[in-house]
């Protein structure tokens, strides 16, 4: 439905339903309302102020076909048969509409004019903090969304107080946005005092003598001076000073930048948007990858986004019911009713896919590499991680505003949406969140950042030189987070009365931390304005200036039609945070609790084949083709390694490759580590996770010597000390694990509030998640290998740590619920050996010896042979008599242990005697021969089964 | 060395690609944004090869292409039309297709009439989906030996590595009668098929391209920009031999465009 509002003829409705808006072939168009053709109706109409992406376009084509300036707002209607009125409206809540973006309706709806806003009146409120007590401040920094601690409400009051004077209103919020965690991660920069009591031999003592930034008190509790620099950077600056020279800019800007070749790099940034994804899922994941994409561009002076990732977690969907309590009868014990306040999880996953697919297929930006990863503590508040990579000449890697540089802003207006974004995402959800926070979500649109791309690039590479001195992206904290940030150490002057706005009324606060999605801000010389406005003329991108860099002082100084209303000093914006001392406890779980009650012996698996079968039917492990396909993963030309392989492109790739240049045979491969079943110990959970991205980038052809990291850090709330030292567990895993691969972090990002409180006032945190990213060089893309089994008669290769008894955190030990559930150790990484299996089995691939590679991670080495099969069609006779194993596990435990660092490979049986010669000292064994039987078989008839049976479990889970 | 112009427009996101393929097969390659050429489609003259571009013009808003096809065919129709009697061959792939069909240059007049002075009314569709979503795949492809295209005639059929990939939403070729599929199937304006069994959207008689009755203009849904290495193929690590030797499909196609129209040049 189109509503469309100006002064139009008749005839010039009819023109533009039939030339414009209906298709000759396929459709016809109703002018008015038709009657229905059932007994109920729902409209769904965006609420006033949503973003309507396709009304925009439709006021364009009208403006080009009649000359008419009209007002269009966008609708969908559908007639439901065979419903109640109120079933009706239950449809359209739970699947049609969401109310927080969204009003329904039962009946046409067609209002007379649509509401608009009024012009605003200035006025300049002070806020009287200086007679504030801290009760009083507390309140004031909940009340008004600025999730500033006590601590820090106090330095803001003190700093007033020497000034003499209040705050206005807008300082405030310009303080609370550059101070929230969001933006300046205050929590990993912290003074942590860390303390752990590790009595049990399998949870590792973390080697802290010796470490940057540490400290080891009398006490035998441990300081760390900012948790952050102290891990993760010092490996890298210590990885920089030995010899890694690949790595020109990191950690100092929107993303992290490495050599690619002798004049480009390439750039990477993993951004999470969780809490509007649960609020609204369809647009929180849009704008998350919107955001990212932005990250990009505004890298150095712009990178072309070339590669996005994404990875999910939320709650396994068969598990929550939103059905009134007397129709759960019949439903199994683990279904539980869904708290109030959350949406379900097989809506929200797949809402994020949608969010995710509009938004990057529209920006042509190939989505090529991912995860799902399924635990009910997601049930309130779910992670949605995007990731983009961009390419970029090197001798463009880094700019700086100049004083008299105008402040100029490209793409989307400014609106009342997503005010309070970077405050959002750092409090806590509860059950109400969806209604006092509506105003964080927002809907994006790719167009307008697709326009606004075109017009940088081509403004990056004008004839006469880039047009611009600096970029970044607005994006939480809105213009006082990029314009703060940009002007640091110069100061700025902007004139917020200067800003297109989507609609009147916005006070000059609301203009300043608006996070409308869409805008960049540069930095530009003023002799290059008039060139830089045409380019965003030809492209259709709104372009302002908003003032200039460079004051006095280096102040903020804020202006509204010539009134000043605010001034804030860069230095106490920028330097002015207390510095906080956290406390930290690490005490391993005696026992690990698990999340499911322990199964009826009925329940459990009764044989490997049963066992094998439920893994891969499990959703952690099973085929993510119902999402991977809605992504065009092969826009821009550049494809290599795609993330699904094989004859009928079913295997599950380990990792993607592309060409970054056309003309290059020099490839990136991406990939990512997670490994949240180990999440009773972050310090090995992290380890696993960078050993399983490395792995996966290995198996493609990456070179292990070009490997760089990122990091992202999805907590629950820090403020309680065993989750903090939880935290610190995972970041000194950080600093070990990038030394012993020589892969440095190069950027990371981190959201610590991750935890829903329902109306019952219960607290669910989520699982400490760890996300690793990673990018690997591939020196040459014809070496490049792929998952599936290639020939009959080809051998399968296990190299890697031995196989053991330690399931714990494996999808064995989910499935099983046996006694020893939540007892079994943890597998380790071992950190002497993976790096050398990583360099071993790259060796082996470059020099032709291997015919197909997999990493052998969740569901272990049957999960990830039986894939190899799936992939091929071929079948696998496997002997695990030789498998190198500890303590003589079990059949089981030899199957399905998920102990990291393991490599499956086929080779020819020609190739055995180089390849063994050259495994030297390290373990790995033949284990299997593949065959054209198409069936996969264990020796001992212990197991036998169909390729075609492994296939159907395999795909049949998520195949939405 | 013939020139062609790849036409760019907001939501436009395969012309890096397509500009590439066209340089491969021996073309030079230059951009011109569709807002410049609505004001001066005589820039059109200077080019002897054209590209639509897929992508996502004006975020396919009302349907894909809609936006882009509404604005073309007050101001660039008539253009187009003198380029194609010139002897332009022209390739639209993908969102370029949906934009050819809706702005009246696909399927064209029949065989023995001018090309009408303003836009005829849409005859085919290219409509959602049959599965209703999005789909990224390589499908099989085969060559009608009957076709007229300039680009596709006489392209190999039969081996498995003749494939292209899709990635639409709205990709499934409807025509506006059965007569009307009738007609360009008996007129060889049929480019490409699907292989039967692998027809990735529901289009009616496998259809995945069709030409104009001189075969100079082809639109497609699937992207042979997109293979133009055979590192590209989804099979490549499989592939050896003689399934590897000559051009890949895509490639192919360009270069028989090129060479047609270099030769129509040195004519």
């Amino acid at each position: 439905m189109y509503l469309i509002h100006g002064d139009l003829s008749e005839q010039h409705v009819r023109q533009l339903a039939e030339e414009l808006l209906a298709d000759p072939v396929l459709e016809t168009a109703t002018i008015g309302a038709a009657p229905p053709t059932s007994d109920t109706l729902i409209e769904v109409h965006p609420l006033p102020g949503v973003m309507d992406p396709d009304a925009e376009a439709v006021e364009l084509a009208i403006r080009a076909m009649l000359g008419a300036h009209v007002e269009v707002r966008t609708a969908r209607r559908y007639d439901l048969h065979g419903t109640d009125a109120s079933t009706a409206r239950l449809v359209a809540e739970r699947c049609l509409a969401n109310t927080v973006i969204h009003s329904i309706h039962d009946q046409p709806y067609h209002p007379e004019a649509f509401v608009a806003g009024s012009p605003h009146d200035l006025c300049i409120v002070s806020v009287p903090l200086s007679e504030l007590d801290d009760a009083a401040l507390v309140k004031l920094s909940r009340k008004a969304h600025f999730f500033l601690s006590l601590d820090e409400m106090k330095s803001i009051q003190a700093e007033y107080r020497r000034l003499g004077s209040d705050p206005r209103e807008i300082e405030l919020e310009t303080i609370a946005q550059t101070w929230s965690e969001h933006c300046v991660h205050k929590t990993l920069k912290s003074t942590i005092r860390y303390q752990e009591q590790i009595t049990d031999a399998q949870s590792p003592r973390i080697p802290i003598r010796g470490r940057p930034g540490h400290e080891i008190n009398p006490d035998g509790s441990i300081t760390i001076h900012n948790l952050f620099k102290s891990t993760i950077v010092a490996a890298t600056e210590q990885l920089i000073a030995d010899g890694v020279d690949w790595c020109p800019s990191v950690f100092v800007d929107n993303a992290g930048v490495i050599a690619f070749d002798d004049d480009h790099a390439v750039c990477f940034k993993v951004e999470t948007h969780n809490h509007p994804s649960a609020i609204e899922p369809y647009g929180g994941a849009a704008t998350g990858i919107g955001g990212c994409i932005r990250d990009i561009i505004g890298t150095g002076l712009a990178a072309k986004p070339i590669a996005a990732t994404d990875v999910f977690c939320v709650a396994y969907p068969d598990h929550w019911s939103q059905s009134p309590r007397r129709a759960r009868r019949r439903l199994p014990a683990q279904v539980r009713q869904l708290p109030n306040g959350c949406l379900h999880p097989r809506r929200i996953l797949t809402e994020v896919v949608a969010g995710v697919r509009d938004y990057g297929n529209r920006m042509g930006i190939p989505t090529l590499n991912g995860a799902v990863w399924f635990d009910d503590d997601y049930v309130g508040n779910p992670l949605v991680f995007c990731g983009c990579i961009g390419v970029m000449q090197r001798k463009k890697i880094s700019g700086d505003p100049q004083p008299g540089d105008r402040i100029v802003v490209i793409g989307g207006r400014t609106g009342r949406d997503g005010i309070h974004g970077a405050t959002f995402s750092s409090a806590q959800l509860t059950d109400t969140h969806a209604d006092e926070f509506s105003h964080a979500v927002q809907i994006g649109n790719a167009v307008t950042e697709k326009k606004l791309l075109d017009a940088i690039l081509e403004a990056r590479d004008h004839p006469q030189g880039c047009l611009f001195h600096a970029i970044t992206d607005c994006g939480a904290g809105g213009f006082s987070s990029a314009v703060g940030e940009m002007g640091r150490h110069l100061g700025a002057e902007v004139h917020l009365d200067r800003a297109p706005l989507k609609y009147e009324g916005l006070s000059p606060t609301e203009i300043w931390i608006s996070e409308a999605q869409e805008r960049m801000v540069l930095a530009v010389p003023p002799r290059n304005v008039d060139q830089l406005r045409a380019i965003c003329n030809l492209h259709e991108a709104e372009m302002c200036e908003l003032g200039q860099f460079g004051t006095d002082g280096q102040e903020l100084i804020l202006r509204y039609e010539g009134r000043e209303v605010g001034r804030l000093s860069m230095n106490f914006l920028h330097e002015g945070l207390p510095q906080l001392t956290r406390e930290a406890t690490w005490n391993p779980p005696v026992s690990r609790g698990l999340d499911s009650p322990p199964l009826a012996a009925g329940d459990r698996p009764n044989s490997i084949a049963d066992t094998l079968l439920r893994l891969l039917a499990h959703p952690n492990i099973a085929s993510k083709r119902w999402i991977i396909r809605q992504y065009d993963h092969e826009v821009q030309g550049g494809s290599i390694i795609k993330p699904l392989v094989g004859p009928e492109g079913d295997g599950p790739s380990d990792a993607a490759v592309i060409l970054p240049l056309l003309d290059s045979t020099r490839g990136l491969a991406i990939a990512n580590g997670l490994a949240t079943g180990l999440r009773d110990d972050p310090y090995l959970m992290a380890l696993a996770a960078i050993d399983e991205c490395v792995r996966n980038l290995v198996c493609v052809g990456a070179d292990p010597s070009r490997i760089a990291l990122l990091d992202n850090f999805c907590w629950p709330s820090c403020d309680d000390p065993r989750n903090l030292g939880a935290l610190v567990r995972a970041a000194e895993a950080c600093y070990d694990g990038a030394l012993a691969y020589r892969a440095p972090f190069i950027s990371g990002k981190d959201s610590l509030n991750n935890q829903f409180t329902t109306s019952d006032g219960k607290t669910i945190e989520i699982p400490p998640t760890l996300l690793i990213s990673g990018i690997g060089t591939v020196p040459d893309v014809s070496r490049c290998v792929t998952m599936d089994a290639k020939e009959s008669g080809n051998l399968l290769l296990v190299v890697g740590c031995p196989a053991s008894s330690a399931i714990g955190g494996s999808h064995f030990e989910m499935l099983s619920g046996d006694s020893e559930a939540g007892h079994s150790p943890l597998p380790a990484v071992d950190l002497n050996v993976a790096p050398r299996i990583a360099r071993l089995v790259a060796g082996l691939i470059n020099d032709g010896l291997v015919s197909s590679a997999h990493d052998c991670s969740e569901g272990g080495l049957l999960v990830a042979a039986a894939e190899m099969t799936i992939a091929s069609g071929l079948g696998l006779q496997l002997d695990l008599a030789d498998l190198p194993a500890e303590d003589d596990p079990p059949l089981e435990h030899r199957c399905f242990c998920e102990q990291p660092a393991r490599y499956l490979l086929e080779i020819r049986p020609d190739d055995l005697a180089e390849v063994s010669s050259r495994l030297h000292d390290l373990p790995g064994a033949v284990i299997g021969t593949f065959n054209s039987s198409s069936r996969l078989t264990l020796a001992g008839d212990q197991l036998d089964v169909s390729v075609k049976e492994l296939q159907a479990a395999w795909l049949g889970t998520l195949d939405w | 060395m013939p020139n062609a112009l790849i036409i760019t427009t907001a939501g436009i996101n395969c012309d890096r690609e397509l500009a590439y393929a066209f340089e491969l097969a021996g073309a030079s390659a230059e951009f011109i944004h569709l807002n410049r050429l609505l004001v001066s489609p005589q820039l059109i003259d200077r080019f002897e090869l054209i590209g639509l571009p897929g992508g996502f013009s004006y975020g396919d808003a009302i349907a894909a292409g809609r936006i882009a096809a509404v604005l073309m065919r007050r101001r660039l129709y008539r253009a187009l039309a003198d380029a194609i009697e010139r002897g332009v061959p022209i390739i639209a792939p993908c969102n370029g297709f949906q934009i050819a069909v809706q702005m009246g240059i696909l399927p064209g007049p029949a065989g023995d009439e001018p090309w009408p002075s303003t836009p005829p009314r849409p005859t085919i569709a290219l409509a959602h989906n049959d599965t209703g979503r999005f789909v990224d795949r390589w499908c099989g492809v085969v060559v009608p030996p009957e076709t007229r295209c300039v680009w596709t005639h006489g392209l190999t059929a039969d081996d498995p590595s003749a494939m292209l990939p899709v990635a639409h939403g709205e990709g499934q070729f409807v025509t506006s009668s059965p007569r009307s599929l009738g007609r360009l199937e008996r007129s060889g304006q049929i480019a490409l098929r699907y292989r039967p069994g692998d027809n990735p959207n529901g289009s009616v008689g496998d259809v995945a391209g069709i030409c104009d009755a001189s075969g100079l203009v082809l639109g497609l849904m699937p992207h042979p920009e997109r293979f133009t290495r055979w590192n590209q193929h989804p099979q490549w690590t499989r592939l050896h031999g003689p399934s590897v030797a000559g051009h890949p499909l895509g490639l192919a196609m360009f270069r028989q465009a090129v060479a047609w129209a270099a030769e129509a040049a040195a004519v």
